[in-house]
């Protein structure tokens, strides 16, 4: 017989299909942090005094704070100092006035990775900012939105045309004091994705941005902020990918979500940073803080993320259900395969009274992947009636790799109902041998088994992105089953 | 006529322990078979081994499946060829739907036998004229594979599928096991629904009871990974009535070298 081949051993082989460079000339800073870094970075993006002085106040906290080490995540000491903080595609002075002007090299790279920037191309439905290394070099659908009253544009043009919005906001969901990462990113931040919808105001299209890292020893640093008026309602998505090099880079972002009255906010995101290679050199180190406040009443705050690259994954996107009767969801699948790690969850923090959170988070092992969830649900002395229900599965392909949870609880109202339920199973030979049966070949098995793990949490996701989730996870656990 | 299953002294081990020690068996097309033994005489293994379970080595012989080698077959091209095995034990796939999953194992036995693939609308057609045949509920089609299902619905669910990919050798393993009188009866009406001139079964079975509804042209005595005895349908009533002692006894007595070993 010549099934004697371990069907899981072969899937640790993975295919990254996103790992090309682009070749653009960029204007670059040199690598090294400090303050002038900081002048300078603003200075190029002609940003007004306050912009700056908050960057400043945000790094000299930072010189206060250490690195966070509680992760269970393992990688050698980042040097800040040999990171260069600003690097963009070079172009004319005043940057590109309409799709036409953009660099026809940085349309192709977009085609490529399957995200055309053409407004009649076939993702109709969705308007794209493309973020490549530092800077948004385009957002489509701009005209169309504004005509409803929706801002959706770079973070640089909001500090430029919606200085107002953005000095009321920044920081107020994920103070630049957060953490440290958060902290740096508030210092360097470059550029990002900015969304403000008016009250009562449906978003006709789902708002997107593409982050793309580039340039060689850069550091992406962006940040996101979303404001959705009373009664607004907006799904939102991101993706990510970047070339496979052998040195690690960091992408450190912060996403802020505000929810006011009965309005609502659905974040999406899949994530497919390079992943690094099979020994586990290069790839991308994702240290990312976001998190959503549910400021007003009956407001609802929806995260999904589909995390499949990165080298080490760092993230808990969080809600803070302030409203009375506000709603956190937060449904993850986390990928490791190889040398992968991630130590991924969320935090719901119960503050409102009748405030209820959702938790799914599913976890998938192959290789020497290292998977942790750790989640944390408060439930505070006001938050009456609160509700959670956690679901944590792991599931693990082969016996070299591991799943972690660590969930802490803190509930100080005695009428709060919170459920907890973790499971952790081992894909089974006897399923795949079920499947083999019926005529099903190894890895369309393993692939169906996966996406029926996983289905809770897909289902979450827009149409389009659910196909691609899917398909993505297919390619990480893509191997040489023949 | 050429055998469709042609088992020629067939050995084989699990976890280097030998279970199959030389068995023979010929299988043509239209033929009912019953193979019963007592616990521990490889009947499990042979199915198994037939169907490529991993972990089952063949240590000797040679099967042939419609004259080809079916031991160098893959488990998924033995099913694809038309070699279907109903669990004795269903697997069950969370998040999988039922129907998702009957539809991409159809659509490879076709290709394999190089019909178009079936589309949603076509498949659905098919799987509700199946349905009937079992009084199977459509809303198992709806839950995801085996989920939950009593063991009475994975046995019937088992043999539904069978009635959609239409084997031309369906092996079922212990499928009366666990099940009430009510439900054997319907497994076996299903299996006598699907019985043509054109496919074969091979009916594993401890107990002599399942073949009160499915009637076999041969039933096989297997003991200590051999056939000892063959007859037809009359070798089921004797064994119920004077046990595998019976049998097992006049094997050592007439050939004491296999007691021994």
């Amino acid at each position: 017989m010549n099934t004697t081949l371990d069907p899981i051993e072969n899937l640790v082989q993975s295919d990254y299909k996103y790992g090309f460079v682009t070749e653009v000339e960029t204007d670059s800073v040199p690598p090294g942090l400090n303050e002038d870094t900081i002048r300078l970075i603003s200075a190029k993006k002609h940003e007004p005094d306050f912009m700056l002085e908050w960057r400043l106040r945000a790094y000299r906290h930072w010189l206060t704070m250490t690195e966070p080490k509680w992760a269970n995540v393992h990688y050698n000491p980042i040097d800040y100092q040999s990171i260069v903080y600003y690097s963009a595609p070079k172009r004319n002075a005043n940057g590109p006035k309409s799709l036409e002007e953009v660099d026809p090299k940085l349309l192709e790279t977009y085609e490529r990775l399957g995200i055309p920037l053409h407004e009649r191309a076939k993702l109709a439905g969705v308007a794209v900012d493309a973020v490549f290394d530092s800077v948004s070099v385009a957002t489509t659908f701009k005209e169309k939105l504004g005509e409803m009253g929706v801002l959706f544009c770079s973070f640089s043009d909001a500090v430029l045309n919606h200085p107002d919005l953005v000095k009321k906001y920044l920081g107020s969901v994920v103070p630049y004091t957060d953490n440290f990462f958060a902290t740096l990113n508030s210092a360097v931040f470059s550029d990002g994705s900015f969304c403000y919808i008016p009250k009562g105001v449906r978003c006709p299209m789902e708002l997107s941005t593409y982050f793309r890292i580039n340039a060689a020893n850069t550091g992406q640093f962006e940040r996101t902020l979303i404001i959705a008026e009373e009664g607004a309602y907006v799904s939102y998505l991101e993706g990510c990918t970047a070339p496979m090099r052998d040195e690690n880079q960091l992408h450190a972002a912060v996403v802020e979500l505000l929810a006011l009255d009965r309005a609502q906010i659905k974040y999406s995101t899949v994530q497919n940073w390079y992943p690094g290679d099979a020994e586990g050199r290069g790839g991308i180190y994702n240290f990312v803080t976001k998190r959503g406040l549910c400021k007003g009443r009956h407001s609802k705050i929806s995260w999904t993320q589909v995390e499949t690259g990165s080298a080490i994954t760092w993230k808990y996107p969080s809600c803070v259900l302030l409203g009375d009767n506000s709603v956190g969801e937060f449904y993850s699948v986390a990928v490791t395969n190889n040398r992968q790690q991630a130590d991924t969850g969320t935090k719901m923090i119960h503050i409102g009274k009748n405030t209820s959170s959702t938790i799914v988070s599913k976890g998938i092992s192959a290789g020497h992947g290292q998977n942790s969830y750790r989640g944390m649900v408060k439930v505070q002395k006001s938050a009456a009636q609160a509700r959670n229900f956690s679901q944590c599965d792991s599931l693990l392909l082969g016996d070299k790799c591991g799943a972690h949870t660590f969930p802490y609880l803190e509930v100080k109202n005695p009428t709060a109902r919170v459920e907890h339920e973790a499971t952790t199973s081992k894909i089974g030979e006897d399923q795949i041998f079920y499947c083999n049966q019926r005529g099903l070949a190894t890895q369309d098995a393993v692939n169906m088994i996966v996406n029926g793990y996983c289905k809770e949490v897909f289902k979450q996701l827009p149409m389009e992105f659910a196909v691609e989730a899917q398909k993505l996870l297919g390619v990480s656990l893509d191997g040489s089953v023949g | 006529m050429n055998p469709l299953l042609e088992i020629t002294n067939l050995s084989a081990a699990v976890d280097g322990k030998p279970i199959l020690k030389g068995l023979n068996l010929t299988v043509c097309a239209g033929e009912v078979h019953a193979i019963m033994g007592p616990n521990g005489s490889g009947k499990s293994t042979l199915a198994a081994v037939l169907a490529g379970r991993p972990g089952y080595e063949v240590a000797g012989g040679e099967v042939l499946f419609d004259g080809a080698n079916l031991i160098d077959m893959k488990p998924e091209d033995r099913a694809r060829q038309g070699l279907f095995l109903a669990f004795q034990y269903p697997v069950e796939i969370p998040g999988v739907n039922s129907t998702y999953f009957l539809k991409a194992a159809l659509n490879e036995v076709r290709k394999a036998r190089g019909l178009p693939e079936l589309d949603a609308m076509e498949f659905l057609d098919l799987v509700r004229a199946r349905m009937d045949v079992l009084h199977l509920d459509q809303s198992l089609l709806n839950r995801p594979v085996n989920e939950g299902f009593s063991g009475g619905e994975k046995k019937r669910n088992e043999i539904f599928q069978m009635a959609v990919l239409e084997p031309r050798l369906a092996i079922l393993d212990e499928t009366d096991s666990g099940l009430d009188i009510d439900a054997l009866k319907i497994v076996a009406e299903g299996v006598n629904k699907l019985h043509r001139s054109d496919n074969a079964q091979v009916v594993i079975t401890h107990y002599q009871r399942l073949l009160n509804y499915i009637i076999p042209d041969y039933v096989h005595v297997l003991h200590d990974g051999r056939i000892v005895r063959s007859g037809g349908k009359e070798l089921a009533y004797e064994l119920e009535e004077r046990g595998y002692d019976w049998v097992t006894d006049h094997v050592k007595s007439e050939r004491p070298e296999l007691a021994a070993a």
